[in-house]
């Protein structure tokens, strides 16, 4: 159950990624939505769902999104959500800001090995994308952050909305 | 324990899935020299196995080898010292052979130069008793050998044979101590009597003692004994003892190295013209 619903939150964060991919060609905030999902998923299965969540996103990245090498971003993926998930597990991370910090620095994870991993083995340079990256980050964490307000409320907006919807009992 | 065991197998999922995208990387990703970076650490890794594995069993072979070849070295060094050891009596018999022929070869040429009849003998024996100096040759009575006659060598004369059995005969040597032979000075024509002494030397006797020698004068067979051919060289003046102008002792080194006779001729026939022994031939 668990694992499908992993699968599902990669593909709907992948179908959603592709969809708004134009977004980041024309300088706009870049938002990586699924290092969101697998950051959601560490943080809320832990780190045994978030590496298969990681390496699941990041595979199908390398493969369908980014044209690289295959595995790069998969590696990065795994190893974000791996830790994620053990971040989550070691602290009690519920309100928006620890999520936030979890999400910024997820994101700076992830693009360090990426870039990182390009750089060594000289198949791409970078520049200096501290900018870029923490645009990113920035924008991931208020994705995610948000993802998880909307996930937590939309239970109880729901039943509200069936409540008033039934009227005031007497 | 649940929870250890969870987060163990985490890691170990962790480090699996890692690895996993390590070699998925290096698979795809080339290194400088064209090659994919997993092929060539791959084959860098197997060529260390080769490497140990070879190194391995070289060392092995090596030793084992070195381990045969050693004792077959050894059963070779014994065999070529046995081969060595043989080659060289073989080169001693040969040149045993060489002098032999050397020796035969001057002998020839002395029977050619010489008119008399002779039977060339070889030196199979001699005497060990100390101050008798005798030889015994391989001819005898049948080849024609009798008592008193003379033996010759290259360098000059030997002796005389004084027994004849049928197939060898005894020489008495020049310098036995019963042995002796008319000789002169060659110089001087200054005649007297050369005797043994028993050892390897010889004295000249019955000489006036006015006569004329020197050392280094040459001495030879005066040929009036009956027995040796005259003119045969016996030997070298080696001292002369005088008192005033007397001569006292004439010492003469013999002109044949005795110690190492091998092959003689026997003169067969008598000397010519010579005269009965008178004093001479012991």
């Amino acid at each position: 159950m668990k694992a499908a619903g992993v699968i599902l939150a990669i593909a709907v964060a992948l179908a959603l990624q592709t969809t708004l991919a134009w977004y980041a060609t024309r300088g706009a905030v870049t938002v990586d939505l699924v290092l969101v999902a697998v950051v959601y998923v560490a943080l809320t299965s832990g780190p045994t769902a978030g590496l298969l969540a990681g390496t699941l996103g990041g595979l199908a990245q390398d493969t369908l999104i980014s044209g690289g090498i295959t595995g790069i971003g998969g590696l990065a993926q795994t190893l974000v959500g791996f830790l994620t998930g053990v971040v989550g597990t070691q602290f009690i991370v519920v309100q928006a800001i620890p999520r936030f910090v979890v999400f910024f620095l997820a994101t700076v994870v992830q693009q360090a090995v990426f870039m990182g991993l390009y750089e060594l083995l000289d198949l791409r340079h970078f520049g200096t994308p501290y900018a870029a990256v923490a645009e990113q980050a920035l924008g991931n964490a208020v994705v995610g952050v948000v993802a998880f307000q909307l996930v937590e409320l939309l239970p109880g907006a729901m039943e509200r909305r069936r409540a008033m919807r039934r009227g005031p009992r007497r | 324990m649940a929870q250890i065991e969870y987060k163990r197998r985490s890691g170990y999922l962790f480090l699996a899935v890692m690895v996993g995208h390590i070699l998925l990387i290096s698979a795809q990703v080339n290194a400088r020299s064209g090659v994919p970076v997993l092929e060539q650490y791959a084959f860098g890794a197997l060529s260390e196995i080769q490497r140990a594995v070879s190194s391995t069993v070289s060392g092995i072979n090596r030793a084992w080898t070195g381990y045969v070849v050693l004792r077959g070295a050894r059963e070779e060094n014994d065999d070529l010292k046995r081969r060595l050891a043989a080659a060289e009596i073989q080169v001693q018999e040969q040149r045993a052979e060489a002098e032999r022929a050397k020796g035969l070869a001057q002998l020839l040429e002395l029977r050619k130069s010489v008119a008399l009849t002779t039977a060339a003998a070889q030196i199979i024996g001699g005497a060990v008793i100390p101050g008798f100096r005798t030889v015994t040759i391989d001819k005898g009575a049948h080849d024609g050998l009798k008592a008193d006659l003379a033996v010759l060598a290259p360098a000059g004369i030997v002796g005389r044979i004084v027994t004849a059995s049928p197939r060898s005969a005894k020489v008495q040597l020049l310098v036995d101590r019963n042995a002796a032979a008319g000789a002169l000075v060659e110089r001087t024509r200054v005649q007297g009597v050369v005797i043994g002494d028993g050892e390897n030397g010889l004295q000249m006797e019955y000489v006036s003692e006015v006569a004329d020698i020197v050392v280094g004068d040459t001495v030879v067979s005066a040929g009036i004994d009956g027995i040796y051919p005259k003119g045969f060289v016996i030997g070298r003046v080696e001292s002369v003892e005088k008192s005033g102008t007397s001569v006292r002792r004439i010492v003469v080194h013999p002109a044949v190295d005795f110690s190492a006779l091998e092959d003689v001729l026997v003169v067969l026939t008598p000397a010519p013209g010579s005269e009965p022994p008178g004093g001479a031939g012991g």
